[in-house]
C-alpha cells in the first residue's frame, strides 16, 4: 500500500498542468475562474475545441476516436490539474463524460464513427434527456413517447431540467416505445438533435439566479430509424450502463476544485478575523479533513482493479462529497456573515463563494438524490431489503 | 496508484482477523473485564504463535520490520473484537518508545520480553515528572493497563523515564473503568529509581504516531463490526411483519454508518502509509485519522444500541462494550476537537 503517483505519472501532471496554466495564461484568460455552468457559453465551447485541436479533449478515449488511451490515473491527473489551473467546469461534460462512454460500449461502428471523434473534437455538445415532470428517482417510469413513423422515429413528449440543452447540439432521450408498457420495460435510448422544429427548449432560473436547466419539449420531434443505441425496447440497460459512467473519473479529480473553494473559504476567514472563533476552526478542520478524505477515498477505489469486489469507497462517493461541499457552503456564509448576503453585480449574480452555497444545494439533488443514494448503498453494499414499490 | 493492500498485508489481515475473531470471544472478554482487563492467555497466544506482536518494530531491533499500515491492520481487526490486550501499552506505545528512542542496551534489555508477551508495559503521561537524579516523581490517575503492568515509560517534560512497576517508590491502584477491557490504574511514582530513555524525543514521536494510529484503527475495526453485527440482527428481527432492516429509516441510518466507516478506512491507512513513507503532511494524516476514526467508531456503537432496541441496552449484549470502547477511544489522547484544532492551525498557517 502507498500513497501517491508513480514518478511517471508525476512527469504526465507536470505535462498536463504546464500545457493547461498556458492556455489559462493565454488566448484563454478570460474564461479562467468562472464557476458556473453557463457564464460565457460560446467563449467556452470554443475552449473545449482548442482542447480537441490539442488532444485534450478525451484522453481516456481509444486513440482512433481522438482520444490517447490514457491510463485511469493519467486522467484522474488530468482533472486534477484542469481544475487546479482554475479552468471552468467542460460544457460537455454529458458528451465526454456519458455520451461517449456510452457509445464506446454499446454503439455501433458506424455510430462510433458518426460521434466519437466530433464530441471528442468539441464540436458535437451533448445533453442528458431522462428526468421528467412525472419520473425523477424514479426514472423507469417516463412517459415520452417515440413510435416509428416512414422510417423515422417521432417524439412526443416533456422532458426536464435538462441542463445545457440551451447550449447543446444533440440531446440522448429515453422514451417508451412499446405503448401500455410499464416500467423498466419497453423504453427505448434515442439520440436526437436539438435543431429541430418539434423541439423546444424553455429555461427554468434556479435558486441562484441562473439558468443552467431547462424544460426540452418534444412535439413530432424526429430522428431518423438508426438512432438509437441498442435494442428498441432495450433503453432501460442502455440508460443504466449510462449511469454507470456518471461516477466517472472526472468526479475523482474533482476534489481539485473543492480545494479551491474551501482555500476562498480559508483566506476569506483570515481576512476578516473569524478564522479565531473556535466554532469557525472547528468546522475548517472538519472540511479539510472531509476534502483530504475524498481524495484517499477516490485513490482507493482507483487503486481497486479487484471489480469483483463491491467497492464501499465507490458506493459511498457521492452521498460523501455531495454533503461534504454542502457542508462548504453552509461554512462559507458563516465565515462571509453579512458580507455574504449582499451581491456587487447588478443582476442576481454571485460570487464564489455564496453561488457555491446555493448551488451545492442541488448537489445533494441530482446524479442520484441523497436519499437514493442511502436506498442504494443499504440495498446494494449492505445487502438489506429492497424498497417496496407502489401500484401507480 | 497502490492505495490498496499488498498480498503481504492481506493476508496479515486475513490472519489477524480469523485469529481475533476465533479467540477474543465475548466469553474471554468478559472473563478478562472482571480481572485486570486483559486476556492474559490470548496475549501470549497473540505474541507468540501467531508472531505478529513484532510488526512495526524494526528488525534491527528485534522486530519483524514492516510498519505501521500493518500495525493498523492488526489493531483494526483487535479492535473489531474489542479484545482486552495490552495492544496499546505494551506495542503501541512502549515498545515503539524503545525501539526508536532506546539505546542498544535499552532495546534488548526490554524488546524481546515486550514481543514475546512475558512482559506488559504501561505509558504513564505526567506534567508533574520531575527527576532528581534518577529519582523519579511523578503521578497520572489514567494509566490504561496500569495495573497490569511490569514497566511503565513515564513521560514528561523532564523526558522519557523506563520505571519498573514493582520498584520501591511507586504505588499503582486498579481504578473502576467504564471500559473494562482497557481500564485505567492510578500510578504515583515518589522518588522510584528510573533510566533515561536514550532519545526521549524520538520515543515519543514514535509512540505518539503508532499509538494514535493504534486508536484510529481500532475505532475503524469497531465501527465496522458494529455496523455488520446491526446488519446482522436487522435481518433476523421482525416487527410490523416485516424485517426491521426493511424499514427505510432503518436502512438510512445503517448507510450513514457506512459513507463514515468507508471514510474513516481511507483515514486510517492514507495517516499509516503518510507516516511509514514520511510524507509531508503526516501529522495532518495523524490528526485526522484519530479525530474522524473514534468519532465514527463512537456513532456507529451509538446507533448498534439504538438500532437493536432493548436488548442492545442489556449487560448481556456486547453492545456496550463497543460503546464503551468507542467513548474510551475518544477521549484517550486529546479528543476530536482538540486534534481538530491542530488541524485548522496547520491550514490556517498558524504553523511554522
Ligand atoms: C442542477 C440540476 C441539474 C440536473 N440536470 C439534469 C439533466 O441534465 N438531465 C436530466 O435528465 N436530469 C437532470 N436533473 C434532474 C435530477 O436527476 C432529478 O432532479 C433527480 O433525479 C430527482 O428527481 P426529482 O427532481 O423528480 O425529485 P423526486 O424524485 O420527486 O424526489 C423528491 C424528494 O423525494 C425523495 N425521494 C424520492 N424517491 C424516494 C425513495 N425511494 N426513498 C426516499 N426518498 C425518495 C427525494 O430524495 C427527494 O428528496 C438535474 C437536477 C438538478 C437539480
Amino acid at each position: 500500500m502507498k500513497l501517491g503517483f508513480s514518478a511517471a505519472e508525476e512527469e504526465f501532471r507536470a505535462e498536463c498542468a504546464d500545457w493547461l496554466t498556458a492556455q489559462m495564461a493565454g488566448e484563454f484568460a478570460d474564461i479562467k475562474g468562472i464557476t458556473t455552468l453557463t457564464e460565457k457559453a460560446e467563449r467556452r465551447k470554443e475552449w473545449e475545441q482548442h482542447l480537441g485541436e490539442h488532444g485534450w479533449g478525451c484522453i481516456g478515449w481509444p486513440k482512433v476516436w481522438g482520444g490517447r488511451d490514457a491510463s485511469l490515473a493519467q486522467q484522474v491527473i488530468f482533472a486534477e490539474e484542469y481544475a487546479r489551473a482554475g479552468i471552468p467546469g467542460r460544457v460537455n461534460h454529458i458528451g465526454i463524460e456519458l455520451a461517449g462512454p456510452t457509445l464506446l460500449t454499446l454503439g455501433t461502428e458506424e455510430q462510433k464513427r458518426r460521434f466519437l471523434p466530433d464530441i471528442a473534437a468539441g464540436k458535437t455538445i451533448f445533453c442528458q434527456g431522462f428526468s421528467e415532470p412525472n419520473a425523477g428517482s424514479d426514472l423507469a417510469s417516463v412517459r415520452t413517447k417515440a413510435r416509428l413513423e416512414n422510417g423515422e422515429w417521432a417524439v412526443d413528449g416533456q422532458k426536464i431540467w435538462t441542463s445545457l440543452a440551451h447550449i447543446s447540439d444533440w440531446i440522448f432521450v429515453v422514451a417508451r416505445s412499446e405503448e401500455g408498457s410499464k416500467g423498466p420495460k419497453g423504453l427505448t435510448f434515442l439520440m436526437m438533435e436539438l435543431d429541430q422544429p418539434g423541439i423546444d427548449i424553455r429555461p427554468i432560473r434556479q435558486i441562484n439566479g441562473d439558468a443552467e436547466f431547462n424544460e426540452t419539449f418534444f412535439d413530432g420531434a424526429r430522428c431518423p430509424e438508426d438512432s438509437l443505441i441498442g435494442a428498441v425496447g432495450d433503453g432501460w440497460r442502455v440508460a443504466m450502463t449510462l449511469l454507470s459512467f456518471e461516477r466517472g473519473v472526472s468526479t475523482l479529480g474533482q476534489q481539485m476544485a473543492f480545494r479551491n473553494e474551501l482555500d476562498a473559504i480559508i483566506e476569506a476567514a483570515k481576512a476578516n478575523g473569524t478564522s479565531t472563533d473556535p466554532l469557525i476552526r472547528q468546522r475548517i478542520a472538519k472540511a479539510e479533513i472531509g476534502l483530504r478524505l475524498m481524495r484517499y477515498g477516490a485513490l482507493r477505489m482507483l487503486s481497486n482493479t479487484d471489480h469483483a469486489s463491491v467497492d464501499g469507497a465507490a458506493l459511498t462517493y457521492k452521498i460523501q462529497w455531495a454533503s461534504w461541499r454542502r457542508s462548504l457552503g453552509e461554512l462559507a456564509m458563516d465565515v462571509l456573515g453579512q458580507a455574504g448576503e449582499v451581491t456587487d453585480h447588478d443582476g442576481y449574480e454571485w460570487p464564489m463563494l455564496p453561488n457555491l452555497f446555493l448551488y451545492s444545494r442541488a448537489d445533494t439533488i441530482y446524479g442520484g438524490t441523497n436519499q437514493i443514494q442511502r436506498n442504494l448503498i443499504a440495498e446494494r453494499g449492505l445487502g438489506l431489503p429492497r424498497e417496496p414499490r407502489g401500484e401507480a | 496508484m497502490d492505495f490498496v493492500f499488498t498480498d503481504e498485508q492481506r493476508m496479515i489481515a486475513e490472519t489477524a482477523q480469523a485469529f481475533f475473531t476465533a479467540n477474543a470471544t465475548s466469553e474471554r472478554t468478559r472473563a478478562a473485564m472482571a480481572a485486570e482487563g486483559i486476556d492474559h492467555a490470548l496475549w501470549l497466544a497473540f505474541c507468540q504463535e501467531l508472531g505478529l506482536s513484532g510488526i512495526g518494530v524494526p528488525e534491527a531491533a528485534g522486530g519483524a520490520g514492516l510498519g505501521l499500515v500493518e500495525l493498523a491492520i492488526i489493531a483494526e481487526a483487535a479492535g473489531a473484537q474489542v479484545a482486552a490486550l495490552p495492544l496499546l501499552g505494551s506495542l503501541a506505545l512502549v515498545a515503539q518508545a524503545i525501539a526508536a528512542g532506546g539505546s542498544d542496551e535499552q532495546r534488548t534489555a526490554w524488546l524481546p520480553a515486550l514481543l514475546a508477551g512475558e512482559t506488559i508495559a504501561a505509558h504513564v503521561t505526567a506534567t508533574d515528572l520531575a527527576a532528581d537524579g534518577n529519582r523519579i516523581f511523578a503521578s497520572s490517575a489514567s494509566v490504561a493497563h496500569g495495573s497490569a503492568a511490569q514497566l511503565l515509560l513515564v513521560s514528561g517534560a523532564a523526558g522519557s523515564w523506563l520505571v519498573r512497576a514493582d520498584a520501591p517508590g511507586v504505588s499503582v491502584a486498579a481504578q473502576t473503568t467504564m471500559d473494562q477491557t482497557r481500564p485505567y490504574a492510578r500510578v504515583t511514582i515518589t522518588g522510584a529509581e528510573g533510566e533515561p530513555l536514550a532519545d526521549g524525543g524520538a520515543g515519543a514521536q514514535a509512540a505518539t504516531n503508532a499509538a494514535l494510529i493504534v486508536l484510529a484503527a481500532e475505532g475503524l475495526g469497531l465501527a465496522q463490526a458494529a455496523l455488520d453485527r446491526t446488519v446482522a440482527y436487522s435481518r433476523d428481527r421482525v416487527q410490523f411483519g416485516r424485517t426491521i432492516g426493511s424499514f427505510q429509516a432503518y436502512k438510512h441510518r445503517l448507510a450513514d454508518m457506512m459513507v463514515e466507516i468507508e471514510q474513516a478506512r481511507s483515514a486510517v491507512y492514507w495517516a499509516a502509509c503518510a507516516v511509514d513513507e514520511g510524507a509531508e503532511d503526516a501529522q495532518l494524516a495523524v490528526h485526522a485519522a484519530k479525530s474522524f476514526a473514534a468519532d465514527t467508531a463512537f456513532r456507529c456503537a451509538s446507533d448498534m444500541i439504538q438500532l437493536h432496541g432493548g436488548i442492545g441496552f442489556t449487560w448481556d449484549h456486547d453492545a456496550h462494550l463497543f460503546f464503551k470502547r468507542a467513548r474510551a477511544l475518544q477521549t484517550m489522547m486529546g479528543n476530536g476537537d482538540w486534534h481538530r484544532e491542530q488541524i485548522a492551525a496547520m491550514v490556517l498557517g498558524e504553523t511554522e
